[in-house]
């Protein structure tokens, strides 16, 4: 028995100095999910209303396809793959807005009200406890309707003559590793926007901000090409890559084959060097913010 | 006689300390208004991409329902306008919060009216946010002149659009206020408020203009008050409206007007009759 006991002492020890991230992660989850399940009709009534919004954002675009048969000339963004691009929004911005997008709004409130303190002294590090804290569930119903977008739009893609739709073993896992791209270069984004309220004392703008910037990555990167938008398209895929979250995955699957095949495939490499760059840089910021941190209780 | 000028002083008094309350933050309204321009540079990039589609080798002949693509960006660009006087961010939620709370309570003892006091302040609000936001405005309706392809509108037109626009406050004003009292029978508005808001961003023509729905829903929504919140005005000025049909539809948004504010009025007293106030 007493063996037993310093068996598991000596096993705890090294876990106690560096806690499993996971483990601390999962802890996270579970407290925001019962938080959230303590109103039962609230959370309900926000995945519904969540759901509603999203649904007749798709409907504007129902409607314009009744209008036209895709969206620039021979662009390739016809209706079935411009369902593939909206799917791949919302599924980003589900995961964006479930995970991340709480952390953020509470962050600016750590450092008006000095509760950062508190983060600064757990033995973990600051990013992870200040990004991850909490989860706000009923976000991810929208996870499902741009997943059942997804799933609508592919099972006509095959029937697809010109250009004919390529399906290898590749294009799920890509497509996957890209969304997860899109989604580290938006949070690393969001971390530098948040970061600055260290700086500004409050930020209050930070939301509006962050929904004009990420505006312009709703909407299908060729659009911007003609005219006087090469200087925005430049702007917004090579200094703030917002245009490459959505459009680098949306393409994979959509339509992996069509012109500019070959430029696709450096910007879809260009994403992956975009997200590493973008997440060290949001390190390097919110550790430089954190040097200037003053804090502002007594 | 001494009351119409005590009431008349009162009103001064209120519009001065809330126009005085908002002019604080100048430098951050202006900047935040310019922001506010900024999704308009996306839709300029998405019609243009769909009037290409629709006639790749004219994309500037090319109509949607009667819309050509400079028509489209000034009808956006409008809709910004005619958003900035219906516009009432947080009336509803406010007047809910004031009941929850007991706020209200101040109105039934001090010698002014809640609605009236609210709209006091929302003009000023208004007066205010006009007075820091016409340089952003100015700035990008002269930028974007080119987009206005038949040039300023006729006078009697132009005093339709200036006519309907002030109407369309007093409609936005007492609609939501409509909303935010029935505060007085549910506790918590905020799941028919976000139902409103839906609806009201959607049928008001804030995102596409009205004429692209498809019937039964172009019907509909000709016999909903919303869509004189943003559509109407700009319709107005881009001439799509004219003659008869115009005065028809001026009378129109001065009836939903006059209804709201007598349902408004009537909410108010039949709420006040089931509020009891407890504690100081």
């Amino acid at each position: 028995m007493e063996d037993e006991l310093e068996r598991n002492l000596v096993e705890q020890t090294p876990t106690m100095k560096h806690p499993s991230y996971l483990k601390v992660w999962l802890t996270f989850a579970r407290n925001s999910l019962i938080r959230e399940m303590t109103f039962r009709t609230n959370f309900f009534l926000d995945c519904l209303s969540s759901t509603c919004w999203t649904l007749m954002n798709i409907g504007f675009y129902v409607l314009i396809f009744q209008h036209t048969d895709s969206i620039g000339l021979e662009s390739g963004w016809r209706k079935p793959e411009f369902f593939i691009f909206l799917g791949t929004t919302w599924i980003i911005n589900a995961i964006i807005q479930a995970f991340l997008m709480p952390n953020a709004e509470e962050f600016s409130e750590l450092i008006r009200t000095g509760g950062l303190d508190f983060a600064l002294l757990k033995p973990i590090d600051t990013q992870f406890l200040v990004s991850f804290r909490k989860i706000h569930w009923s976000a991810l119903s929208n996870l499902v309707v741009g997943c059942m977008l997804l799933a609508y739009a592919l099972q006509t893609l095959p029937w697809r003559s010109s250009p004919e739709w390529h399906f290898s073993w590749y294009t799920v896992p890509l497509y996957l590793l890209f969304v997860g791209c899109g989604v580290v270069m938006l949070y690393s984004l969001m971390m530098c926007l948040a970061a600055t309220s260290i700086w500004l004392g409050r930020n209050q703008s930070l939301y509006d901000f962050w929904f004009y910037i990420t505006n312009f990555s709703r909407y299908p990167s060729d659009i911007y090409r003609p005219g006087w938008g090469l200087p925005l398209w430049t702007v917004f895929t090579f200094i703030i890559p917002v245009l490459v979250v959505i459009n680098v995955p949306a393409r994979v699957l959509a339509q992996p084959v069509v012109p500019m095949a070959n430029q696709d495939w450096w910007i879809a490499c260009f994403a992956i060097v975009a997200t590493v760059i973008a997440w060290f840089a949001s390190r390097w910021v919110f550790k430089r913010a954190l040097l200037s941190y003053r804090s502002a209780s007594s | 006689m001494p009351r119409l000028i005590d009431r008349l002083s009162i009103w001064v008094t209120i519009l001065r300390i809330s126009l005085e309350e908002r002019l604080v933050y100048r430098g951050d309204f202006a900047l935040g208004t310019l922001m506010r321009f900024l999704p308009i540079i996306t839709q300029i990039f998405l019609w243009w991409a769909i009037f290409q589609s629709i006639n790749p080798t004219q994309p500037e002949k090319a109509t949607l329902v009667g819309y050509t693509f400079p028509d489209m960006v000034a009808y956006y660009l409008l809709t910004m306008l005619g958003r900035a006087f219906s516009s009432m961010p947080g009336l509803a939620s406010n007047i809910a919060r004031q009941i929850r709370e007991g706020e209200i309570k101040r109105f039934l003892v001090q010698p002014v009216d809640l609605i009236g006091y609210l709209l006091l302040s929302r003009v000023a609000h208004k007066l205010a946010y006009y007075s820091v936001a016409t340089l952003p405005f100015a700035l990008v309706f002269f930028l974007c002149r080119s987009f206005f392809t038949d040039g300023f509108p006729s006078g009697m037109q132009f005093l339709a659009f200036i006519l309907s626009l002030l109407m369309s406050f007093v409609l936005g004003f007492f609609l939501e206020a409509c909303i935010g009292l029935a505060g007085f029978w549910f506790m918590e508005i905020s799941s028919l408020l976000f139902v409103y808001m839906l609806f009201s961003f959607f049928l008001s023509g804030h995102m596409f203009p009205l004429d692209i729905l498809p019937e039964p829903w172009l019907s509909i929504v000709q016999y909903l008050p919303l869509k004189y919140l943003a559509y109407f005005p700009a319709a107005v000025f881009l001439g799509k409206v004219q003659g008869a049909q115009l005065w028809l539809d001026m009378a129109v948004l001065f009836g939903w007007t006059i209804g709201f504010m007598v349902l408004s009025r009537y909410l108010y007293s039949a709420g006040l009759r089931r509020y009891s106030g407890y504690g100081g």
